[in-house]
C-alpha cells in the first residue's frame, strides 16, 4: 500500500469513527427519552394533578409536589432574575474591559458549572441552620443561586450584542445612562434576556440536589413558605428508591412531566434565540 | 424680552434640578448594578466559607487524617474521606476516558463531515442531552441501564477480561450492574454534550483560510483536523475537557442512583462504591450526630475546592483561545 492510499484509509477510518461517535451520543438520547415516555405515559392519570402524595399502599398523585415545585421555581426566578440582570448589566455596560469585570465574569462562569449539591450545602448553612428548620424559602433561595449565573451570563452576552451606535444615539440626545440602559438596551436585548430566564427555569425545574436538604420533603400540603415543602424532584428521588411498585409508577409519571417541561422550555428558548438572530441580520 | 429675562432663571433652575436628578439616578443605578455584580462574587466566597465553617468540627477533629482515612463509622463517630474521594476520581476518570474521544468524534462530524442540513438538528439533539435533569438519568440508570449492565455487560467483562493479568482485577466482580463502571458510563453520557459543544464552537472559530490552505496542498479531512484545527484550538479543547471533568466530579443525583452507595474500597470497577456527592445526598438527612453532619459538610468543602480548581483551569484555557482569536480578528 502506498503512502497516498494509507492516508486515504486513515481519513476514511476517522470519518467512520466520528459518525459512530455521533450515533453513540444519539442512541443514549433516544434510549433515555424512550424510557421516560414508555414508562411515564402509562402512569399518567388525572389523579396525578388532583391528589396528594400517598403513603405506601394507598392511591394518590403528586399535587403537593407540583405545587411546591412551581412555588419554589417561581420564587427562585423572582429572586435570581433581577440580581442577575443587574450584574449582567454591570458587566456589559460598566465593566466591559475592567479587571473587576473580568474577575466577576470568571467567578460567574465557575458558579455556572459548580456542583449543585454544593449550593444546597451552602444554603443549608446559611438558612436552614439559623432558622432551625427546612423551608420552601431555603429551597427557593438555593435554586435562585442556580438561576443567577445563567441570567448574568445571558444578560451580559445579549447586551454586548446590542450595536454601540444605539447607545451613542441615545446618549447624544442627552438621555441619562440609566434611562439608556432601561429604555433602549433592555428593549433591544429583551428576547435574549427572556431566553436566559427560560434556560434558568429549565435548569431548576429538574434540580434535585440543591433542594434535597433545604426544602426537604413533605407528605402533605405545606401551609406556609416556612415549612418543609414537597417538590417533584425530591419526591421522584424518594419514590424511585422505594420498594413499592405504585410509588415507582408515580415517580415515572413525575419524571415524564419534568422531562417534558424541560424539553418544552429548552425548545422555546432555542426558538427565541433563532428568531432573535434573524432579527439582527 | 423682559419675559424671557424673567423666565430664564426659572428654566435654568429647572435644568439644574433635572441634571441633579439624572445624576443622582445615574449614580443610584450604577450602585445597584455594581452591588448585584459584587453579590455574584460574594456568593461564591460565601459558599466556600460557609462550608468551611460547617465542616470545621470534622476538619479539626480528624485533621489531615480526614483525607487519608477510609473509616466511615457512624457508631464510633470516625469519619474519613478516602472512599468517597476514590469513588469520585475513578468514576470521573472513566467518564472522561469515554466522553473525550466521543465528543471529539461528534464535533468532528458536526464541523467537517455532516452535510449542512444535518448539522443543526444533530447539534440540537446532542444539546438536548445536556438539558435532561440528572434525576432522570438516575432513574433511567437504576431501572433500565443497571439491569442491562448486570445481565449483559458485567458477566461478559468478568468472564473474558477478568482472568487477564494486570487489568483483570479491574473487571472482576458480581453481575449486579451497580458500580463504578456503570456510574462512569452514565457520567460520560451526561458530560458528552458539554465537551462536544465547546469543541464544536471552537472548531468553528478556526479561520477558514487556515483550513483551506491545508486542503489546497492536498491534506485529507483527518489531517486538517488533527494537524491544523486541533493545534490551533488546543487550549480551548483542554478547557472544554476540564469543564466536562468539573461536571463529572460534582454530578450528584445520577451517580447516587447507580453507584450502589457502598462504603467499599475495591479495585474492581464492577463493585459498588461511593462518591463525595452521592455520600452527601444519601446520608445528609440521616446524619444523627453533629460530627457526622460536619464530616459531610467537610466533604462538600473538599468537592467545592476540587471543582473550583478544575473549573478555573477550564476557564483560563478557554479564555486563552478567545484572547488569541481576538488578536487575530
Amino acid at each position: 500500500m502506498n503512502r497516498w492510499k494509507r492516508r486515504q484509509l486513515r481519513d476514511v477510518i476517522a470519518k467512520a469513527l466520528a459518525i459512530c461517535a455521533t450515533l453513540f451520543g444519539l442512541v443514549w438520547l433516544a434510549w433515555i427519552l424512550w424510557t421516560t415516555v414508555s414508562k411515564g405515559l402509562p402512569a399518567l392519570r388525572w389523579g396525578l394533578f388532583t391528589q396528594m402524595t400517598p403513603p405506601p399502599g394507598a392511591d394518590g398523585g403528586l399535587l403537593n409536589a407540583f405545587a411546591g415545585s412551581i412555588e419554589m421555581c417561581g420564587l427562585a426566578i423572582l429572586i435570581g432574575t433581577p440580581i442577575g440582570i443587574g450584574a449582567g448589566t454591570y458587566l456589559a455596560e460598566y465593566a466591559r474591559h475592567t479587571r473587576l469585570g473580568a474577575v466577576i465574569r470568571f467567578v460567574n462562569d465557575i458558579l455556572l458549572s459548580a456542583p449543585s449539591i454544593v449550593i444546597g450545602l451552602f444554603i443549608y448553612e446559611l438558612m436552614v441552620v439559623p432558622m432551625g428548620h427546612f423551608s420552601a424559602w431555603a429551597g427557593a433561595v438555593a435554586l435562585s443561586f442556580i438561576v443567577l449565573p445563567v441570567v448574568v451570563r445571558t444578560t451580559d452576552e445579549m447586551l454586548k450584542l446590542v450595536p454601540t451606535p444605539m447607545r451613542e444615539s441615545a446618549l447624544a440626545l442627552g438621555v441619562p445612562q440609566w434611562k439608556v440602559v432601561r429604555q433602549v438596551l433592555y428593549r433591544a436585548a429583551l428576547s435574549g434576556i427572556v431566553t436566559g430566564v427560560l434556560l434558568a427555569l429549565a435548569r431548576i425545574s429538574g434540580e434535585t440536589a440543591p433542594v434535597l436538604f433545604t426544602a426537604l420533603n413533605n407528605q402533605y400540603w405545606a401551609s406556609s413558605l416556612n415549612e418543609p415543602t414537597a417538590n417533584v424532584p425530591v419526591v421522584i428521588f424518594q419514590y424511585a428508591l422505594s420498594p413499592f411498585e405504585f410509588w415507582h409508577a408515580l415517580a415515572w409519571a413525575g419524571a415524564f412531566v419534568v422531562t417534558m417541561v424541560v424539553l418544552v422550555l429548552g425548545l422555546t428558548s432555542r426558538w427565541l434565540v433563532a428568531r432573535g438572530r434573524t432579527n439582527y441580520e | 424680552m423682559t419675559d424671557s429675562r424673567v423666565l430664564a432663571p426659572i428654566s435654568v433652575e429647572r435644568e439644574f434640578e433635572r441634571e441633579r436628578r439624572d445624576r443622582r439616578n445615574d449614580n443610584l443605578f450604577r450602585y445597584v448594578v455594581t452591588g448585584c455584580a459584587l453579590f455574584v462574587l460574594i456568593s461564591l466566597l460565601g459558599a466556600a466559607l460557609s462550608m468551611l465553617w460547617g465542616g470545621r468540627d470534622a476538619l479539626v477533629t480528624f485533621g489531615w487524617q480526614f483525607l487519608w482515612s477510609s473509616d466511615w463509622d457512624a457508631v464510633q463517630k470516625k469519619f474519613g474521606a478516602l472512599v468517597p474521594i476514590y469513588g469520585t476520581l475513578v468514576t470521573a476518570l472513566i467518564a472522561m476516558i469515554i466522553a473525550v474521544p466521543v465528543s471529539f468524534g461528534i464535533s468532528l462530524f458536526l464541523t467537517e463531515i455532516a452535510p449542512a442540513w444535518l448539522r443543526t438538528p444533530v447539534a440540537a439533539a446532542v444539546e438536548l442531552l445536556a438539558g435532561i435533569p440528572s434525576i432522570i438519568y438516575g432513574m433511567w440508570g437504576l431501572f433500565v441501564f443497571v439491569p442491562f449492565m448486570g445481565a449483559h455487560v458485567s458477566p461478559w467483562l468478568d468472564e473474558h477480561i477478568g482472568p487477564l493479568p494486570i487489568i483483570g482485577p479491574l473487571f472482576q466482580g458480581p453481575p449486579i450492574g451497580l458500580g463504578m463502571l456503570t456510574a462512569g458510563i452514565v457520567l460520560a453520557i451526561m458530560v458528552i454534550p458539554f465537551i462536544s459543544s465547546v469543541m464544536r464552537e471552537v472548531f468553528i472559530t478556526v479561520p477558514v483560510q487556515l483550513k483551506e490552505s491545508a486542503y489546497a496542498v492536498g491534506n485529507t479531512t483527518w489531517e486538517v483536523v488533527w494537524d491544523v484545527v486541533l493545534p490551533y484550538t488546543r487550549s480551548a479543547v483542554i478547557g472544554g475537557v476540564f469543564l466536562g471533568l468539573g461536571r463529572a466530579l460534582g454530578e450528584t443525583m445520577a451517580v447516587t442512583f447507580v453507584l450502589g452507595n457502598a462504603h467499599l474500597l475495591s479495585p474492581s470497577l464492577l463493585q459498588p462504591g461511593n462518591s463525595i456527592a452521592a455520600t452527601i445526598a444519601n446520608e445528609f438527612t440521616e446524619a444523627d450526630s453533629p460530627i457526622y453532619l460536619s464530616s459531610l459538610i467537610a466533604l462538600g468543602f473538599l468537592l467545592f475546592v476540587v471543582t473550583f480548581v478544575v473549573l478555573a483551569i477550564a476557564r483560563v484555557m478557554l479564555n486563552r483561545l478567545a484572547r488569541r482569536a481576538g488578536e487575530i480578528a
